[in-house]
């Protein structure tokens, strides 16, 4: 039910991000959500991407270190207070969220999140417990 | 094995009579026959009888390599050309070369060290010894070809280079003794695999090792490449050449320096001050045996400690730890000092990795500030923004712990220091002193 996602170590330097998608772009990879989360000195770049394989070979050849995390998909109804209901099932559990950023695309009357918990398993039961559904990797990529 | 029992396992007391006794004859030596130290001592106020204890040491002045420059070639042989049996000379990759002379009773002093060592290190009567340091002015390769038949082993003077026809003489030749540098055996080692050869096959048993500065690390690889007990040898050609120190297979852990013939101190490299046991420090040597080329008090510039914890091995000699740096490199950050080595050493405890580094050094004010930059590998890497500040927190407190001094770590992209022929640049002071 968990969908990876490559996160990329970056400089704060001007300029930087552009450069990685520069290469995603010339390796042909098609970035479906991205996320940039920085400090004063560096920034984590994270990515779900179309095929994982060849964005973190072509990011490795250009000597960037590159991790791979597995991540959660949520629909999160598009409405006001949509995501504060999603939450609030999280509130009374001892999960927590690490970062959370939105995917690009919509399905109907859904928008898809990107979660990082840090019990994705236990994540997955509650929300799933709670009506909330939880997108799989194939249907993500066909969003 | 022990090759000379009495004066390796020698009680402290016994051996420090005869250190003194060694000194006292090597400091009126130098003062009848070389002018440098004659004038040295002169400047200093000392005469040779002042000095009463092995304290007394303290009271004569360094020598350092530019001493040894200004005197090329001849200038502090200390007995006549015509008692002069070899000549050797250090490399002198940064200006002139350093000449060193020996005298036939020299050279069997040196054969004798170095036939303690080899044996220190594994080898015995029946051992074929796979000599690839370098034959010539650098005294690797004859140190070790002269201590190798006193012991009675055979050598094959192989020497430096031409690695193919040295994989065919290992497994055509069976020996079971290799010195060497280590990065050159772990070249054989790639070398052995292009061509199809195991060191499984080959009879190798132990590995003596040393000519330039290596790591635990590198040990645990060249160990387990060239399938073999690997141990340590340092030596320098001003004080002698190779012999002058090596670690026992038993423990493995420091090498003994052979104090019967030289003296070592540790001393802190920008006061000189002499440090007690267990500092990390400058290397100082005396040697008291030697006859054309005697040094006192000559600075090596390598960092290490001393250990004069006693050895499982039955030695009573002082262990020297790896040498891990060089004093040059050292810094000083709001009056510690600091060497490169050291926050290395910090990075592989802490973090399990060896990743490229450099330090930095601003003046910010009247305050030195160091920041430590870490390259990013994959083993440090994470997702998560408040690991990678916690990984630069971890660093920092330990480098503060052990160091004593205060650094800013900040975690960097893989290749964003600056390398020059493959080896990243370890310092850059930007401060204007
Ligand atoms: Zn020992």
């Amino acid at each position: 039910m968990q969908v990876e996602q490559i996160s990329v170590f970056l400089e704060n330097k001007s300029g930087r991000l552009s450069e990685v998608t520069g290469i995603l772009a010339e390796a042909g990879v098609n970035i479906q959500a991205l996320a940039l989360a920085d400090t004063s000195d560096f920034g984590v770049l994270r990515l779900i991407v179309d095929d994982n394989e060849k964005a973190a070979n072509a990011l490795k050849d250009n000597g960037l270190t590159v991790g791979r995390t597995e991540v959660v998909a949520v629909e999160v109804e598009d409405r006001p207070g949509g995501l504060h209901r999603l939450l609030e099932i999280l509130k009374d559990t001892d999960i927590n969220v690490e970062y959370m950023y939105a995917y690009v695309h919509h399905t109907g009357k859904h928008a898809v999140m990107i979660f990082r918990f840090d019990n994705s398993e236990a994540a997955i039961k509650v929300l799933t417990a709670n009506g909330v559904s939880i997108i799989t990797r194939e249907r993500l990529y066909a969003i | 094995m022990i090759y000379n029992m009495e004066y390796e396992t020698m009680p402290r007391e016994a051996l420090e009579a005869i250190q003194l006794r060694r000194l006292q004859a090597t400091v009126e030596r130098v003062y009848a026959n070389v002018a440098f130290y004659r004038e040295k001592f002169k400047e200093a106020g000392i005469s040779p009888t002042d000095i009463r204890t092995l304290d007394d040491l303290r009271r004569l002045p360094y020598t350092t390599k530019q001493d040894l420059r200004d005197n090329y070639p001849y200038g502090m042989f200390a007995v006549p050309m015509d008692h002069v049996v070899r000549i050797h000379a250090s490399s002198g990759t940064t200006g002139q070369p350093t000449v060193v002379g020996y005298t036939a009773r020299d050279i069997q002093t040196w054969a004798q060290l170095m036939a303690r060592a080899l044996m220190a290190g594994g080898a015995n009567r029946g051992d074929i010894i796979h000599n690839a340091y370098g034959y010539g002015l650098f005294t690797g390769g004859l140190g070790v070809h002269y201590g190798a038949e006193l012991l009675g082993v055979s050598v094959i003077p192989v020497s430096g280079g031409n690695t193919r026809r040295q994989v065919m003489i290992m497994k055509d030749f069976g020996p079971t003794i290799i010195t060497a540098t280590p990065s050159y055996s772990l070249h054989l080692a790639e070398v052995c695999e292009e061509m199809g050869v195991s060191f499984k096959d080959l009879k190798f048993k132990f590995g003596i090792f040393g000519a330039e500065p290596w790591s635990e690390t590198m040990r645990g690889e060249i160990e387990r490449k060239l399938n073999l007990t690997a141990v340590d040898i340092y030596g320098l050609s001003e004080v002698m050449g190779p012999g002058v120190a090596i670690e026992c297979k038993e423990a493995k852990n420091g090498l003994h320096i052979f104090e019967d013939h030289f003296i070592p101190e540790i001393v802190d490299p920008a006061t000189l001050e002499p440090l007690p046991y267990g500092s990390v420090g400058e290397l100082v040597f005396t040697t008291i045996t030697k006859e054309a080329f005697p040094v006192v008090r000559y600075r090596t510039r390598d960092i290490c400690s001393l250990n004069p914890e006693p050895c499982i091995c039955g030695r009573t000699h002082l262990r020297m730890s790896r040498v891990t740096g060089r004093s040059d490199d050292m810094l000083i950050i709001r009056g510690v000092n600091v060497f490169p080595s050291q926050i290395e050493s910090v990075l592989i405890d802490t973090e399990g990795v060896t990743p490229h580094y450099q330090l930095v050094v601003d003046r910010e004010g009247a305050l030195d500030v160091l920041t430590v930059k870490v390259e990013i590998g994959e083993q440090l890497f994470s997702d998560e923004v408040k690991k990678l500040q916690a990984t630069e927190k971890r660093i920092s407190k330990n480098i503060k712990e052990l160091l004593g001094v205060t650094a800013k770590v900040r975690l960097v992209e893989p290749k964003a220091i600056a390398r020059s022929e493959g080896k990243a640049q370890r310092v850059v002071d930007n401060r204007k002193l």
